[in-house]
Order: structure tokens, then sequence, then C-alpha cells
């Protein structure tokens, strides 16, 4: 056991060193794995953070009922009225013009532009939180609802979300489409290296033979060398990825505010940065073990 | 202790390099092969670690049939031979002490004892002072002895040696000559196929003399 651990500290050791002899190819190397896996990883961050996003909204599907902007106390009333008596509304809550003026007003970059218009263009506001929240029931209520006097418009607030969820089923989709891609890529990448690693240790693996060297002896440290290469590459990803995180939080946010709706870019979470290692890690033994296969026959 | 029954070798382009060899060294004998280039001496050392596999016949090499030894356990049977080779396979981006080193590594021996060992193994040929040299930087010489350091670092009960003087003025000949006859002496069987012959007559060592692959 002891031997054991001390043969794959050496081989751990050789690869090391085979990786800081080639500094630049090194580097190059795990540039073109972090590049390369900076794309998917980075893909999946940005889809989880919408996913948030439509969570924020999507939890509780409502309608908003815009009055018109002529429409008086009384039309507002009325309409007040018949929303609560209905049968099918759950929940209504009144946001008075005024109130929308103000928050607007104190949001980013707005209130200039408000304070520039003649008069208030907002109108008054139901947001009608309804009793089913089944698509074609949502749909039945908000046409009946447009047909309210003085209703300017009604809309399915839900709308959007389902349509970015949509978006964001698809996005998956193609993130994981290009995460297997440059996966493959990757163990491409890792074949090559150790092909090259192969050929330029050739007499050290020839002599290594001679002087009794098992199989598991000579193999060991393209193993470590292909795995370290694959971690190098998802570190290099994890770094890309959290650059973007931290270059699009303050625009993300400033955007996020204008819909009034709190949002922080989160950072890929430890748990899936780990998984981005790991997987980095386990392609570039794969693409060793491929290319030793291939390389490293025995006569 | 290493016996060859009947053996015949025969390369893919029907060269025969040996033809029905019976011969046997005693263990911790001294013996020269001698003969022609081609006679079959390379071939010959080349079957006792397995390097070349028989087409026929048993070399029996410490009661083992290495003609018939699984791929797996080849590695384990050369640990057990010390081997000089014609061209002495050094590596030359690394120093004397790490050349020396590796077989130790391969055979999994820790660290320390075997920097010891190494140290021991280049004072024996004379090489101590030089452990952080590169190979480039040694003369024939001392790249042979080098090479013989290599060889027996891990103390072989056997150690065989091809043309190890070759391509080496009169003295360092006799010099590396010396180094074979020391090993001999603390009881290492040593086989060394060689066109000098005359270096080993001192030393009143058997002589084997092959030609065209047989005994002669």
């Amino acid at each position: 056991m002891k031997n054991w651990l001390r043969a794959h500290r050496e081989a751990l050791g050789v690869a090391g060193r085979r990786l800081a002899g080639t500094p630049v190819s090194t580097l190059l190397g795990a540039l073109v794995i972090g590049i390369a896996l900076a794309l998917p990883a980075g893909g999946e961050m940005v889809l989880a953070n919408l996913s948030r996003l439509a969570q924020y909204n999507a939890a509780a599907p409502q309608l908003s009922l815009f009055m018109a902007t002529e429409a008086g106390r009384k039309e507002t009333g009325e309409v007040e009225a018949r929303l609560r008596r209905h049968a099918e509304v759950r929940e209504v809550r009144f946001v008075g013009r005024e109130e929308t003026l103000k928050r607007f007003k104190t949001g980013p970059a707005m209130g200039e532009v408000i304070d520039s218009l003649p008069r208030n263009p907002f109108p008054d506001t139901f947001v009608v939180i309804p009793q089913s929240n089944r698509p074609e029931a949502m749909e039945r209520l908000r046409a009946e609802f447009a047909r309210y006097p003085k209703v300017e418009h009604a809309q399915l607030d839900s709308a959007w979300a389902s349509r970015l969820d949509a978006f964001l089923r698809l996005g998956h989709l193609l993130a994981t489409f290009l995460a297997g891609l440059l996966g493959i890529a990757l163990v491409a990448v890792t074949f090559s290296t150790i092909r090259l690693q192969v050929l330029t240790q050739g007499a050290e693996i020839e002599l290594s033979r001679l002087l009794g060297a098992t199989d598991a002896f000579i193999r060991r440290p393209f193993y470590y060398f292909g795995a370290l290469q694959g971690l190098s590459g998802g570190v290099v990803a994890w770094l890309i990825v959290r650059a973007g995180t931290y270059l699009i939080d303050t625009p993300a946010s400033d955007l996020a505010a204008l819909y009034a709706i709190p949002f922080r870019m989160a950072p890929l979470p430890w748990s899936e940065s780990a998984a981005l290692l790991a997987v980095a890690t386990l392609l570039g033994w794969l693409g060793a073990q491929l290319s030793l296969g291939r390389h490293l026959r025995v006569r | 202790m290493i016996r060859f029954e009947q053996v015949s070798k025969r390369y893919s382009g029907g060269i025969d390099a040996l033809t029905d060899l019976t011969l046997s060294f005693e263990s911790g004998e001294m013996a020269v092969l001698v003969g022609h280039s081609g006679a079959g001496k390379s071939t010959l050392l080349k079957l006792i670690p397995a390097i070349e596999r028989p087409s026929h016949g048993a070399i029996i090499v410490n009661g083992q049939n290495v003609a018939a030894l699984k791929r797996a356990a080849v590695p384990f049977l050369r640990r057990s031979i010390g081997m000089v080779f014609q061209d002495q396979k050094l590596l030359f981006d690394r120093s004397a002490f790490e050349n020396v080193m590796l077989p130790l590594s391969i055979a999994g021996v820790s660290p320390r004892d075997a920097g010891k060992r190494v140290r021991a193994a280049l004072d024996k040929v004379g090489l101590l002072e030089r452990e952080k040299a590169m190979p480039i930087a040694l003369s024939g010489g001392e790249q042979q002895r080098l090479a013989i350091a290599r060889a027996v670092v891990a103390r072989p009960a056997v150690l065989i040696a091809d043309e190890p003087t070759a391509h080496l003025d009169e003295a360092c000949a006799r010099d590396i000559a010396m180094v074979f006859r020391d090993f001999h002496q603390v009881g290492v069987t040593v086989l060394v196929a060689t066109h000098h012959a005359n270096l080993f007559a001192p030393f009143m060592t058997r002589r084997v003399t092959l030609a065209h692959g047989r005994l002669a």
C-alpha cells in the first residue's frame, strides 16, 4: 500500500515536472481546453441565472389590467368592484398611477426622463391573480377583462415567463450539445499531446521496459499528465466564467432593476465548480487512456 | 544457473541467428562470448532477459523457463538481471545520478535507500564525483562506466554486457574489463560479449566461441 502510494506520487511528480518543463505549451494547452470548457460552463451559468429570473415571476401567474389614462376615479372603482366580485379571481391589487410614477422616479436613469414629461404617463393598474393558473383559463379571463369599460389593455404576465422557459429549455439543450462536442475536443487535445509525449519520451520508455518497468509504471505518468492538463484547463475555464460573471453582474442588475426585479448574477455554485474541474480532469485522463492504447502498444 | 537447451532463433526474414544451441553458465561464473559479427553473441544475451524470444528450445534462468514466460512476468525477470547495452542507452536529459536511479525507481525502492545505493554504485565505477554531471559531459569511458553503474545498482545476480569496450581506447577498455572482474569477484554471474577477448584473458575467464549461431 505504501509502495503503491509512493509509485503514484512519483508518477504525479514526473507528470508535473514534464508539464513544468514545457511551460509555454502547457499554458497553451490549458488555454485551449479552458476556452473550450468555458463556453458550455458559461452558458450553463447564464441559463441558471435566467431560470432564477423566470422563477421570480412565474411562481404566481398574474394578469395586469391597465386602465385608460383618462379613466376617472369612479370608472376605476367600478372595474375594481367587478374584479373583486368575480368568482374566478383570487386576489386583486390596485397600483395607482401616482404610486407608479414615484417608483419610476426613484429608479436609476429614468428619473430625468420622467421629469421632462408634461404629465404622468402611467395608467392605474390592477394586478389580478386568478384562481386557476391554467393557460387557457387565464387567456379567457384576459379576454373578458379586456372588454371591461375603460380598460385599455389586459396582459398575461406569465406569457413572457413561459416563453423564457421554452427558450431556456432550448438553451440547456444547446449548452449540453456544446458541452458534449467540446468535451470530445478536450479528449482530442489530450490525445494528441499524449501522442507527442510518447514520441518524445520514446527512448526513456524503451529503456524503462528493458530495465524491468511494468506497463503500469510506464503509463502512470501519462495518465497523470492528461489528468493534470485537463484539470488546468478546467481551472482556466472556471476563471473565465468567474470573470464573465463579474463583468456581466453590474449591467445585468441595472437592467433587471428597470423591471423592478432585484437581481444579482450568481457565480457557478461550488458543487458545479467542482463538477467542472472533475469532468475536465476525467476527460484528460480519458484522452490519455485512448492515446496510450493507440500509441503505447507493445509488440 | 543459466541454461540454453537446444535453442534456435530465426529472425523474420529467415535469418538464423542461433541454431540448436545447448550451453550453460554456472552461478557466479564469468564468461566472455566471442565470435565474428553476426555470430549470434548479441542474440544469445538478449534471450536471457527475454528481450528476444527463441524460435525453439528453452532458456532456464534461476529455474524459470524464460522462453515460456508470460508477458506480465518479464519485467520482474529483467529486474534480476543487470544489462549493459551495446549502445549504452543513457538518458541525456538526466544527470548521472538520475540515470543510475532509474532502475531503482522502477523497482519501487524508497528514495532514501535508493540515494545511498546510487552513490554506492557510482562509487564502485569511480564516478561518485561526477554524480551531477550530464552524460554528454562525460568521456566515452565514463559513459560506459555510468552504464555499468546503472546495470548493477539494483544488485542483480547476473550481469550481461554487449560489447562494453567497443569505441574505447586500450586503457579505458582495460579499466572496464577490471570493473567486470570486480563484480565477478563478489559473486555476480558475468557474461560479456566482446571482440576484445584478450582484455579478459588475464582473469582466466571461460571463453565461449560462437560461429554462425553454433558453438565453435
